[in-house]
């Protein structure tokens, strides 16, 4: 029989802090396992080995953020048979994004002594605000067993199983006593997309929207029950104004109550 | 003139984005950049107008690798503004969490990023057809790391537990039990860490640095203490930025930070060594001597056997605290805001982390200031790079820039902190 061809993986790094791709290093038991099923292509985090394109699998991490990554990600999606955004920096801008309700040019100033040396965008953007995305991976960081049912269900030409309801509802499912309920803690839960096994409530804390919208989320109820526990109006913008700040349904949210 | 170029466009194994230009003119290296390209994320701004409390959470996405770290310097920072100090059982289980980080960062770095240089791979995963057992060995290693994280912090990346005060919940005895066995496991696969990386061969390369890094009366240092040098430097963590500084160069989006009144200095576990050496438990210090490290390691590509004795000790450090663990009777110390500045210094697994910050009555952050560990060691990288082609110019250049490359990976940086990537650029004329 002739040997099977295997699948080319690679992993892209846009503005990002390379936790989500870190994921797939904290695989530990299974990394080598996927390595016999694929071949690295391209993940200068781990390899100095890099293989020419087309890859079959481009997992995207990171926001775009600069004009050369503007260019750089078209490029990359001509060389992708699929292309994942994995996390909430390629799938909503990430925490960069904030710079999207403010002026870049005061951000550049406060950090660096000399901004004429610094490229940037004045907007910190999803990867599929420039390209096709085929699948995304959400949370800050991503599920890595999100990950690897993702590449295992495109191995075998199934759709990966993974959910888009609520926070709230893995919550529910675990058992967990509501942080809204019993303790008036404000918790995005109900408007959040599961895949973080609700940690935040299942330690005590509201949740603070690591995953992103969920498919249809009510922000609008949600903020009306945190003024009923007398949030004051910045603290609701905060809260939707985390790391996946620009995803449109929080976006939308935190600017209907900034004063 | 004979003119020779070195380059790297894009530094693999390390995390982050940056590259490595070297110019080599009539055999005299004539020009060498380490440059990191990582967008720039405007972490200082973006924290103005946030609340304290939200400072470890944010902060910590500076770094995947590390993130812990910014969650306990931002923490620390912010608890000494509001003059509260977390100490007894919350202190040893921030302690325990960082060990988490240690073991995890180190293990990473030792087995996935940094061996495969010494064993001629260009990555663990090839590695591993050769050494099976090594790279098991150390995935096993890294994994324990990481499960002390998802005890403590809820997950491996960006904790969602810890807090400015301490926890949002704390483990019980018998959670924390559990891990007696797995860590002594891991203390031993240290030790057989320390043997195996000595073994390693080493180029010929040594180095008169200034070590910085933190010192503390009876600890090794992680979460506190004094910041020293083998130089004389010996200041409290609020004097950082009257001590060094920090330069814009325009080849790289990281500020470079020096000592002000001398050059360049070397953050990490090659200084927290050399500056505590005294401070390691008698296992750690055993390994060291038997590994041939002497109590100061100047050669940096050593580092692999310093991260090693490192990891011997947090995996003996975390054994300690585990067995000793009492819950603590609340998860947190209540933190009330005050105005005023405050700092907080702590050691990543990389080194030296810095953050400063000012907050208002109503807790709301008006200035942030944070100094990676990469930053700071960029200067000495592109010390090390001139010196080390200097020395080796009768090497190939494919030799001379796998080395190069080797020289920065000595560093484990950490680029996404410092702001981006390593790309290897050597020129010769």
């Amino acid at each position: 029989m002739a040997a099977v061809k295997k699948p080319k993986l690679a992993v892209w790094k846009f503005a990002s802090c390379d936790g989500c791709q870190l994921s797939l290093l904290d695989c530990e038991d299974e990394l080598l396992a996927i390595a016999e099923e694929v071949t690295i292509a391209n993940f200068p985090e781990a390899s100095r080995a890099v293989m020419k394109g087309p890859y079959d699998i481009s997992l995207v991490e990171g926001s775009i953020t600069t004009p050369h990554d503007e260019e750089r990600i078209h490029k990359i999606r001509r060389m992708s048979k699929c292309l994942v955004t994995i996390g909430a920096c390629a799938t909503a801008g990430g925490i960069q994004a904030l710079r999207n309700f403010a002026d870049v040019n005061d951000f550049v100033s406060i950090v660096y002594a000399n901004p004429a040396y610094i490229k940037t965008l004045n907007k910190s953007t999803p990867i599929a605000d420039h390209v096709f995305v085929d699948f995304e991976l959400r949370g800050c960081p991503i599920n890595k067993y999100q990950l690897v049912e993702f590449i295992s269900a495109t191995l075998n030409g199934r759709k990966p199983n993974i959910g888009t309801h609520s926070v709230c509802m893995e919550c529910k499912m675990k058992g967990n006593v509501c942080v809204m309920v019993s303790t008036g803690t404000p918790c995005l839960g109900p408007v959040t997309q599961m895949g973080c096994g609700a940690l935040c409530p299942s330690y005590n804390r509201g949740c603070f929207g690591c995953f992103g919208p969920m498919e249809s989320p009510n922000t609008k109820s949600l903020a009306a029950w945190f003024e009923r526990l007398q949030v004051p109006s910045d603290d609701i913008v905060r809260m939707f104004r985390g790391f996946n700040a620009y995803a449109e349904p929080f976006r939308k949210e935190s600017e209907a109550h900034e004063k | 003139m004979k003119s020779r170029t070195i380059k790297v466009d894009y530094l693999a194994r390390v995390e982050g984005e940056g590259k490595l230009y070297v110019k080599i003119k009539d055999n005299t290296v004539a020009d060498v950049r380490f440059s990191v390209f990582e967008p720039p994320r405007f972490f200082e701004a973006l924290l103005r107008g946030r609340r304290f409390t939200e400072a470890p959470d944010i902060t910590a996405r500076i770094c995947g690798i590390c993130p812990i770290a910014y969650q306990m310097s931002s923490s620390q920072a912010m608890e000494s503004v509001c003059g509260v100090t977390v100490s007894g059982p919350l202190r040893d289980l921030r302690r325990l969490i960082y060990c988490g980080e240690w073991i995890e960062s180190h293990a990473l770095h030792i087995y996935m990023l940094h061996a495969p240089d010494f064993l001629g791979y260009e990555d663990a995963i090839t590695m591993a057809k050769d050494h099976p057992d090594v790279v098991t060995q150390g995935l096993k290693l890294k994994k324990i790391g990481n499960e002390l994280m998802v005890l403590l912090g809820g997950r491996e990346i960006h904790s969602v537990n810890p807090r400015v005060g301490g926890f949002y919940k704390v483990p019980t005895k018998e959670d924390i039990l559990r891990f007696v066995e797995p860590l002594q496991w891991a203390l031993e696969a240290s030790l057989e860490t320390v043997r195996f990386t000595s073994t390693l061969s080493f180029p010929e390369f040594e180095r008169d640095y200034e070590f910085v890094s933190l010192r503390h009366p009876d600890e090794y240092p992680i979460t506190e203490g004094r910041i020293v040098s083998n130089k004389g430097i010996d200041i409290s963590t609020d004097q950082f930025l009257d001590t060094f500084e920090e330069i814009h160069v325009p080849h790289s989006t990281s500020l470079q930070a020096k000592v002000k009144e001398r050059d360049d200095y070397l953050a990490g576990p090659m200084a927290r060594y050399c500056n505590n050496f005294d401070r390691l438990p008698e296992v750690a210090q055993k390994a060291a001597k038997e590994a041939g490290l002497s109590e100061v390691c100047t050669n940096p590509f050593k580092s692999i056997i310093v991260r090693s004795v490192e990891t011997v000790f947090a995996c003996h450090e975390a054994l300690r605290i585990v067995k000793a663990y009492k819950a603590p009777d609340k998860p947190y110390v209540e933190v009330l805001p005050k105005a005023g500045v405050g700092h907080g210094c702590t050691e990543a697994p990389r080194g030296l982390l810095y953050h400063r910050y000012e907050i208002d009555d109503a807790g709301i952050i008006k200035d942030a200031r944070i100094i990676p560990p990469t930053s700071q060691n960029q200067k000495a990288m592109e010390v090390d790079l001139r010196q080390f082609v200097q020395k080796n110019l009768d090497l190939t250049d494919e030799k001379l820039t796998w080395q190069c490359e080797q020289v920065i990976r000595n560093y484990d940086p950490c680029i996404s902190c410092s702001c981006h990537f390593l790309k290897l650029d050597i020129k010769r004329d």
